[in-house]
């Protein structure tokens, strides 16, 4: 399965991931960070394509994207 | 953070070890942080991050040094490019040397070392963000603050009849003949940020042939008073009609050619 990483001390919550995903799949959580934040979380992760939109937009670096070789 | 790569996996995006660890300070959904994160990435890929010394500017991105994993110089107000000019000049060739600067820093105060050190062909890399206002000292107008754009400074719109229009950094730089490559890109989408690091990779890459020069697009949510979802449509809408994406100059191209500018044109004695 594709894997998102996301670094929820970095996450500011400022959505940009959210708005890039064309699955949809990123959301604002009812956690709360070191800062304060409330950082993104995935759900669905088995529907990512790990087109790794949502980390060239992060402005925190705190996504990291891995595709798997093979499908499952 | 990042958990052991299964092997049965490839990597799409890792942060690259060019940043440091430490948390920005810049506002959510600042562009800021992306811009840096293409320095860093080029830095990573050219295998040249022992040999890059950075020159950090005043502004937003005052405190960028602690970003970067390389040597790096802050310098006074504006003054980044002529620091660069020393720090080029004393070192070996080899090295890589780029400033970044904000339009406040480099197109108000910094107006003179700028176009200085473009007119002298100085080899270096300057990155210029440009978001059309001041953001750390509190959303003021800047040079490059668009027609009608309200900010603390100019709170029913810039009134181009009492301010003029905002500078153009790329166009100006155009007419001058030293520079090996002048453009604009912009971080308002994946697209953009794709491209902008393209920019930012081809001025590394013709540093040690001259002046490099990319201006790139930035949002700034807080000065802006909107959303980072928001601003990066803001700056689809409003900047780039005023501020066109385009490479202005790349190695073999002239000078503007509205100027007119023969450069063959050499002082002669006798008439
Ligand atoms: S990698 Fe692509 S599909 Fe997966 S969460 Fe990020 S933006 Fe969505
Ligand atoms: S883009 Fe980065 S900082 Fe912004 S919400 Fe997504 S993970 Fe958090
Ligand atoms: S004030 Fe503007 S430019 Fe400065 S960090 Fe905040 S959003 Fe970025």
């Amino acid at each position: 399965m594709n894997r998102v990483v996301i670094d929820k001390d970095r996450c500011k919550a400022c959505e940009m991931c959210v708005s890039v995903c064309n699955k949809e799949l990123i959301e604002i959580s009812d956690e709360l960070n070191a800062k304060g934040y409330h950082p993104v979380e995935l759900h669905d992760p088995e529907q990512c394509t790990a087109c790794g939109l949502c980390a060239l937009v992060c402005p925190e670096g705190g996504i990291a994207v891995y595709k798997a070789k093979k499908a499952g | 953070m990042i958990e052991p790569l299964a092997t049965d996996e490839k990597v799409v995006f890792e942060r690259t070890e060019v940043l440091t660890d430490h948390a920005l300070h810049y506002c959510p959904g600042c562009t800021h942080g992306i811009a840096h994160r293409l320095i860093a990435e080029v830095i990573e890929e050219m295998d040249i991050q022992d040999r890059t010394i950075g020159v950090c500017p005043v502004g937003c991105s005052v405190l960028a040094y602690q970003y970067f994993d390389v040597d790096i110089q802050q310098a006074a107000h504006g003054r980044a490019p002529a620091v660069a000019t020393g720090i080029r000049r004393v070192l070996p060739p080899d090295r890589y040397v780029f400033t970044y600067q904000g339009d406040g820093d480099l197109a108000s105060i910094g107006m003179g070392e700028i176009l200085h050190a473009a007119n002298r062909g100085e080899k270096i890399t300057v990155i210029f963000l440009n978001n059309a206002i001041y953001g750390m000292t509190g959303g003021q107008m800047a040079p490059t603050t668009l027609p009608g754009q309200k900010t603390t400074t100019s709170p029913f719109g810039r009134d181009t009849a009492q301010t003029g229009h905002p500078i153009r950094m790329c166009e100006m730089l155009n007419t001058l003949v030293e520079p090996v490559l002048i453009a604009r890109g912009s971080l308002s989408s994946p697209k953009g940020i794709n491209r902008a690091k393209k920019l930012i990779r081809q001025a590394f890459e013709l540093q040690h042939q001259g002046f490099t020069f990319v201006e790139l697009l930035s949002t700034c949510p807080t000065g802006w008073g909107i959303t980072p979802t928001d601003a990066v449509k803001w700056l689809d809408r409003n900047m780039t009609p005023f501020f066109p994406l385009q490479v202005f100059r790349e190695p073999g191209a002239m000078p503007d050619a509205s100027h007119k500018y023969a450069p063959d044109l050499k002082v002669r004695d006798e008439a």
